[in-house]
């Protein structure tokens, strides 16, 4: 799975069937030690409520199909989890602020 | 395979894999001698592997091909934990 940070959402009203109703979210891939992005960007399907701003983990290619969400839909990246805090070398890269 | 060490953990608690007690570890690339390349990726450990270790990693879709990830949204596994790794008859990497 690969880590991002939730920076948009994509909106689309002329789809492909079996696709309605589904959170399309703008992804920037991010490097977990300065959590940085990468210019590196993905239009994933949201199965976790993620908001903007907030750090994820997605999964890509077929696995993406097995959430209750995407189960039979055509998509190729599914956000399966909204990271609280991301550990490295025993201390926190990233702590998410509540 | 990818070869990576173990350099950390993720922790979720809005999760979505429908794997009870899944456990995320983060990794980082590495070549055949153990030297880390900067890039990372989040791999699911259900063998318990400690910090540090250099193991292999299985992308996509053959993650699902155990008992705990059958059907599970998995892209990234850790399948074991490398003891020794020998280039032409030359150990290179060994635990």
């Amino acid at each position: 799975m690969i880590l991002a940070r939730v920076v948009g959402t994509v909106v689309s009203s002329h789809k492909a069937p079996k696709i309605e109703g589904i959170r399309f979210l703008l992804l920037e891939k991010i490097d977990p030690v300065t959590l940085k992005g990468k210019n590196d960007f993905v239009v994933s399907m949201d199965s976790v409520g993620a908001g903007t701003g907030e750090i994820v983990f997605y999964v890509s290619g077929s696995s993406a199909r097995f959430t209750d969400v995407t189960e039979g839909k055509p998509t190729d990246s599914a956000i399966i989890a909204i990271v609280d805090n991301i550990e490295k070398d025993g201390s926190f890269t990233y702590q998410k602020s509540q | 395979m990818i070869l990576g060490k173990v350099v950390g953990t993720i922790v979720s608690s809005t999760i979505n894999d429908g794997i009870k007690g899944s456990r995320y570890l983060l990794v980082e690339k590495t070549d055949q001698y153990g030297k880390k390349l900067g890039d990372y990726l989040v791999a699911l450990d259900i063998i318990g592997v400690a910090n540090d270790e250099l193991v292999m990693v299985t992308e996509g879709s053959p993650s699902r091909e155990t008992p705990e990830t059958v059907s599970k949204p998995v892209d990234a596994l850790i399948v074991g934990i490398v003891d020794l790794i020998d280039e032409n008859e030359t150990v290179v990497y060994s635990k």
